[in-house]
């Protein structure tokens, strides 16, 4: 029997603002406990909070990323619950009238061929204040309550259930991560908390209704979160199968064990009596205000895309990988402006540059990065040769200074040495290919002489021995001749 | 509407407040009466006419994203029932 999978995201993106939403406490990550909670963030009684504009000019930017509409008035509301990292009893939250309504994300899921597109419709996302933290171990029984964190600004982003698979929800979940770093508004820092998922899941028989679903908390990582929502469903499906009904719960993954455990479950499900915060008045966003966030908004990466496709001929799949991050794609420009050479370049980026700067190969002896923390940053690590070194580099293989084997050598050279001429490495490391005609007709004329025996072969017929041939005019040019050119000329001269 | 004495326990319990039998009572009777007067303001119709989230018309004023604000923990922390470490102690939570 089929079973259908439905899964819906919630995901909290801290805002790249300087202040915290409601008070003008730093965000800086790393402070000593409590240094960064200001009066109003620990809540003293008769302190007022003040909405932070930056974080407004946050959310219009997500708005007009993702076609939404955005509320030209929206209303902050009182999340109430009782937790001691929440010192006034409730979070500042929006509830019936959020800053961000529908809109979109275009996603793809796979690769090569069988990659399929889908569009994942988001509900809503609203701006809120994070809680503080809780420590729970080393203080004899009792637990630490670290308050820097209460007070950032949180948007929180809300899908419709439109996934079908664990696949499509990571997919889903990085293009969201690729998309806030993009236009600037989170920096996606996964192992710091500013970009967290949960996931609603939940199974059925398809075109029946829906099932009951159950939320995982706090998926830190993509690959959590395909491991927690694959262990989930198979859950689901066996307690089904076995005629146990689902109740609705929260969930938390264990990566050591590989499965998901309750939380809570609904008989204490949270009330959470919503009402409009009386301390914060509507928010009014004009016109003129979206006009003008969105005159500064950067080109976005599908707009991006489908220019790269135009303009430099390049594939769908290129055109993505290239627009996986702003600097990548900024990279890849300045480069194919400086060498006119689009196709080189993108295959160059592609293949090296990312390798270099994913696989964290700076030298040989260095061990690559763990995955989980390559795919919480990606775009962290930098790139160690400017763009208009590599326009360079590919130049030279362009006007046949050098051979492609050579400018790989070059390029490791230069992504670990220190920072260097392009030619003058070329020229240190003996790179340069020979390309005086004269010169290379000499040395396989040497060669044909030196081995007599294999041309004979090859007059007998002998494909092998023509190899062997041009193994050893390379050999006699320290592999610095064009490998066509010598066996271009090794026919011609083997044909006369 | 009138709430019974269990809705009275419950919003107790959400609120994390300690009442006697004798205090849900007067409780109970006393929210009656305040869900007596709302019932008079819902009588009033209202029909076309904007539900407003403030009882004054004015909108939002912002602040600008600049810290503005001095570590004060010392002083905070003089106040502080338990604390340690830089971190105020509160009796365990586990979920």
């Amino acid at each position: 029997m089929n079973w259908e999978v439905v899964i819906g995201l919630e995901t909290h993106a801290q805002l790249q603002t300087k202040s915290k939403i409601f008070s003008g406490s730093s965000i800086a990550f790393g402070a000593e406990p409590n240094v960064q909670a200001s009066a109003v963030d620990i809540a003293l009684p008769g302190v007022l909070p003040v909405l932070n504009h930056e974080a407004v000019v946050c959310a219009i930017k997500f708005g007009l990323a993702v076609g939404a509409q955005i509320a030209p008035r929206s209303i902050f509301a009182r999340k109430n619950y009782f937790y001691p990292d929440l010192p006034k009893g409730y979070q500042i939250s929006q509830f019936e009238i959020p800053v961000v309504s529908g809109g979109g994300l275009a996603i793809t899921v796979g690769s090569g061929d069988a990659a399929t597109e889908k569009f994942v419709h988001l509900t809503r996302a609203h701006l809120e204040e994070d809680a503080g933290k809780s420590l729970h171990e080393d203080f004899h029984g009792r637990t630490g309550i670290d308050l820097n964190r209460a007070g950032t600004p949180l948007l929180e982003i809300v899908t419709e259930p439109d996934m079908r698979s664990s696949a499509e929800a990571v997919a889903y979940a990085k293009a969201l991560h690729a998309l806030v770093q993009w236009i600037g508004i989170c920096d996606g820092n996964m192992q710091e908390g500013s970009f967290r998922c949960d996931a609603n899941v939940s199974v059925r028989r398809p075109g029946g209704p829906l099932g009951t679903r159950r939320e995982i908390k706090n998926l830190n990582s993509f690959r959590f979160m395909q491991q927690a929502i694959d262990f989930e469903v198979q859950w689901q499906i066996n307690e089904i199968t076995e005629g146990r009904a689902i109740r609705q719960a929260t969930v938390l993954f264990d990566p050591d064990s590989g499965e998901t455990r309750s939380m809570r479950s609904k008989e204490d499900a949270h009330d959470y009596r919503y009402f409009p915060d009386p301390d914060l008045l509507p928010l009014e966003i004009t016109p003129d205000w979206i006009a003008q966030v969105k005159s500064e908004l950067p080109e976005l990466p599908q707009a991006m895309q489908a220019r790269f496709q135009a303009a430099y001929g390049l594939s769908a799949y290129d055109a993505a990988t290239l627009t996986a991050s702003r600097d990548m794609a900024k990279y890849f420009e300045a480069a194919t402006q400086a060498c006119k050479q689009p196709k080189l370049v993108a295959n160059w980026v592609i293949n090296e540059v990312r390798r270099f700067m994913y696989e964290g190969a700076r030298d040989e002896q260095e061990e690559p990065l763990p995955s989980e923390v390559r795919d919480g940053i990606p775009g962290r690590d930098v790139i160690r040769i400017p763009a208009e070194k590599l326009a360079e580099l590919i130049t030279r293989i362009t006007d046949a200074t050098i051979s492609n084997a050579g400018a790989k050598k070059a390029f490791i050279e230069l992504w670990t040495g220190p920072e260097q001429k392009v030619d003058e490495v070329i020229e240190r490391m003996g790179l340069k290919q020979i390309t005086d005609t004269g010169a290379i007709e000499a040395l396989v004329d040497d060669v044909l002489a030196a081995n007599q025996k294999s041309v004979e072969e090859y007059r007998a017929g002998k494909e092998k021995a023509f190899n062997a041939l041009v193994g050893q005019a390379m050999k006699a040019t320290k592999g610095k001749a064009n490998p066509q050119q010598v066996t271009d000329l090794l026919k011609k001269k083997l044909g006369a | 509407m009138s709430l019974t004495l269990e809705d009275v326990t419950r919003i107790a319990l959400l609120s994390r407040i300690d009442l006697s039998a004798a205090e849900r009572e007067a409780t109970r009777d006393q929210l009656n009466g305040i869900l007596g007067f709302i019932e008079q303001l819902q009588a009033v119709d209202t029909t076309g006419i904007e539900p407003m989230a403030h009882a004054v018309d004015v909108v939002q004023r912002l602040r600008p994203d600049v810290v503005t604000e001095t570590d004060r923990r010392a002083d905070f922390q003089a106040v502080a029932p338990e604390t340690e470490a830089g971190l105020y102690l509160v009796p365990r939570v586990v979920e």
